[in-house]
């Protein structure tokens, strides 16, 4: 009989949602009752709506169980593990029980989460498990040269996850083809997209495979060191990773004449970043290593041919670099199987906003946006229509409902304005205001902008200004225009993809909801009723009970009434703060 | 544009600082002669310090050559970096997509007016300083507030500022 495995999910998603209480109640729990149980720790698996997760793999089968607090755990204790009867009410997936979440799962096809909640991220054994340095193996046992190597990356079809999707064997070649003593590898983590955190998820969950894939990039181009370049902000993975690189090192999986491949040297060092978005461009990226302020500069010379310390480099992502290890252990076409013509693979989307499951998927390229948030995401939260998904994060681009039967591939999504970026969806339903969503990102990116060129520095500060008075009420007629005109002048003159690509969510949404930004400049109106100074509060006679919470709150005295007597809102005192609406218990107050 | 996130200090109030600069010996040891060791450096000693203070500017620049200039370019462009002390407990609240969708705006605002202090600044107690910043990456938990090394997820108005009042509970008593 094999001993019980309890693992419990400890990401930085399940540990925000309490896994790690989970985890020392079961510990506790073991302990005190002598229990014959190994407990383990594993990664994120994705599905961040039911965090903290706890898998229960017995003689029976496996059982993974949501929402597992602390009264969970007693009973999960007492049922399952003591008396051997599972609980289906709070299985989320199990090879026993059939379970509602089960479509959750089904249409996902992993690769560059196969590991993910499915390894102990600080073991190399258990990655070793799993398929883990076989590829590197593969090259070094089967004498493949680096150009078999770039070979079977242009035959894969893979292309940049980071979002330009620029194809990755291609990139290679190009670093490869230039000729220099020294040359680096820099992996791309600083994942600075709101409303993305599939990079996260993954150094969290597999720092050993994104190291793999680094190891064949630098034996593929030529390189023998290696850069990751993390943001600060996710101290969880650079942890992880701290661990996995020095136990690759232990083993001699990094350092000198690596795998028995003669004269192959390949190291790698973390860079912490310091918290600019625009380091997510490769060549501010490199600045920021080399010490400077993430600056931009003009291309070419491309990093291929001048990078960090001017020497020849290769940037990829971490979603990327996850691929790599996987295409070259089960062959090019197999990875190329998935996806359309021009989208080879899978892609991980981080499904986030308005949406029942909140979480991490990875689909192949080419389901369409309808399936990704009606099947796996489960529809919209509390039933409500859906309006828009902003696709790309602040570079990308609102789609709207009646293109949700859009195929998610590079080609396809560019053509509606948005981009795939780095695939964070945030799902919006009837009640988000789409000027405001505009507004929310040109106020990042306008912040985020390093300010060298003019356009992007002014421009994106002047469009800020003009959202900003439409959605207070100010708007004036000739906005629209003004917008789109200064939208097309960023793009054209600024120097790197921030400004370049800036202007897209106010372009996006003015091209498909140009009715909510005349109704908030003509009529003074907000449709979906969340710019608050175009709303109107008053109070529902019927409801309010003179409980004169409502008053108390009011910062402007703009509520007029006695005790146990129905409450007046003065409009021309209201600033429209909305504080009287979250302190009445009662629901009297009326939004219009 | 990025600049605008650094707040003016009085001048008295930066050269009464006393700073123990014997502290950042073994950091200038480690970095001295690298390459590319100017983030890393301020990095070190923002964690030795909690912020940059004027003084130890001064100090790496006598001991590595880097310039002034440069030293504090690189301060005022990234985030990370304080020219001003912080509170004991830093309050980051998520900004990000995910969370302003869920109304984040809402939270951090009850959490301002409760401690009566403006975004980025700190509480007369010391106690805490609050800054929304951009992504936490916990979308799927929005909207999300991270306190030290803590993560709270799918937050409420009064939950928040229940957090905060207990906190302060415990560092009063």
């Amino acid at each position: 009989m094999e001993k019980t495995k309890v693992i419990v999910g400890l990401g930085s998603c399940g540990i925000a949602a309490g896994a790690s209480k989970t985890y020392n109640e079961f510990q506790r729990i073991i302990q005190t009752d002598k229990l014959d149980i190994e407990l383990k720790k594993t990664s994120c698996i994705g599905m961040c709506y039911r965090e903290p997760l706890v898998e229960i793999i017995d003689d029976s089968g496996t059982y993974l169980y949501g929402e597992v607090d602390l009264p969970r755990v007693d009973e999960i204790i007492d049922k399952h593990i003591k008396k051997f009867t599972p609980i289906p009410e709070y299985i989320v997936q199990s090879d026993k029980f059939p379970s509602k979440d089960q479509e959750f799962f089904d249409r996902q096809v992993k690769i560059s989460l196969r590991n993910c909640g499915h390894i102990d991220p600080e073991s190399i054994d258990e990655y070793e498990a799993r398929d883990g340095y076989r590829a590197i193996r593969k090259i070094a046992n089967g004498n493949m040269s680096p150009d078999r190597v770039i070979q079977d990356m242009l035959d894969s079809g893979l292309r940049g996850r980071g979002g330009g999707g620029f194809p990755t064997g291609m990139k290679w070649k190009f670093a490869r083809n230039n000729q220099s003593e020294q040359k680096y590898v820099i992996c791309n983590a600083d994942e600075g997209d709101p409303g993305a955190f599939m990079d996260r998820s993954i150094l969290e969950g597999d720092p050993h495979g994104v190291l793999e894939g680094m190891i064949i990039c630098g034996y593929a181009i030529g390189a023998s060191e290696g850069y990751i370049y993390c943001r600060a902000e996710y101290p969880l993975a650079i942890k992880r990773l701290n661990i996995a690189i020095s136990q690759a090192r232990d083993r001699g999986y990094l350092g000198k004449n690596i795998f028995g491949i003669n004269g192959f040297d390949f190291d790698i060092i973390i860079k912490e970043g310091a918290g600019a978005f625009v380091c997510g461009e490769e060549t501010a990226l490199i600045a920021s290593i080399e010490g400077m302020r993430g600056m931009p500069r003009r291309r070419p010379p491309f990093p291929a041919e001048s990078g960090l310390w001017k020497s020849p480099t290769n940037i990829n992502n971490v979603e990327t670099f996850i691929n790599v290890p996987w295409i070259i252990h089960n062959g090019p076409q197999a990875y190329a199987q998935y996806g359309t013509e021009k989208s080879k693979g899978t892609k991980v989307f981080a499904l986030t906003g308005k949406i029942n499951h909140g979480g991490l998927v990875e689909v192949p390229m080419g389901i369409t946006i309808k399936d990704v948030i009606y099947k796996l995401g489960g529809g919209i939260t509390d039933n409500k229509k859906f309006k828009a998904v902003q696709l790309g994060g602040p570079s990308g681009g609102c789609i709207p409902e009646h293109l949700s039967h859009t195929p998610v591939d590079y080609d396809s999504v560019n053509a509606t304005g948005a981009i795939m970026g780095s695939g964070g969806m945030v799902v919006m339903d009837e009640t988000t205001c789409v000027v405001d969503i505009a507004k929310f990102f040109l106020d990042f990116t306008q912040k985020e902008s390093c300010g060298k060129c003019t356009f992007c520095r002014l421009g994106t500060k002047r469009m800020l200004e003009i959202l900003t008075r439409i959605t207070e009420g100010e708007g004036r007629d000739g906005d629209i225009e003004m917008l789109e005109d200064l939208a097309e002048t960023i793009k054209d003159s600024s120097l790197c993809g921030l400004g370049q690509t800036a202007p897209n969510p106010v372009l996006t949404t003015i091209k498909y909801f140009r009715d909510e930004y005349e109704a908030h400049i003509r009529d003074h109106k907000c449709p979906a009723l969340s710019c608050k100074k175009l709303l109107t509060y008053t109070v529902i006679d019927e409801k309010c009970t003179g409980c004169m919470a409502c008053i108390k709150g009011c910062p402007v005295d703009a509520i007029e009434g006695e005790k146990k007597q129905v409450h007046n809102i003065l409009q021309d005192v209201c600033i429209q703060c909305g504080v009287c609406l979250t302190r009445c218990k009662f629901e009297a107050i009326r939004v219009s | 544009m990025r600049i605008e996130r650094i707040k003016p200090r009085k001048n008295e109030e930066v050269l009464s600082e006393a700073v123990d600069l014997t502290l950042l010996e073994p950091l200038l040891e480690k970095y001295k002669n690298r390459k590319g060791n100017l983030i890393p450096l301020l990095q070190g000693t923002q964690d030795i310090y909690g912020y940059l203070p004027m003084s130890a500017f001064t100090r790496i620049h006598e001991a590595t050559g880097l310039e002034l200039n440069e030293m504090y370019g690189v301060a005022t462009f990234y985030a990370q970096f304080r020219l001003a002390p912080a509170g004991k407990h830093i309050v980051k609240m998520c900004h990000g997509t995910a969370c302003h969708v869920q109304s984040v705006t809402a939270i951090t605002d009850e959490i301002l007016d409760t401690l009566d202090i403006k975004d980025g600044e700190t509480t007369k107690d010391g106690i805490f300083t609050v800054e929304t910043v951009a992504c936490l990456g916990c979308c799927s938990l929005a909207p999300v507030m991270m306190i030290g090394e803590e993560t709270y997820g799918k937050l409420t108005p009064k939950q928040a500022v229940k957090i905060i009042r207990e906190i302060r509970r415990s560092e009063i008593n």
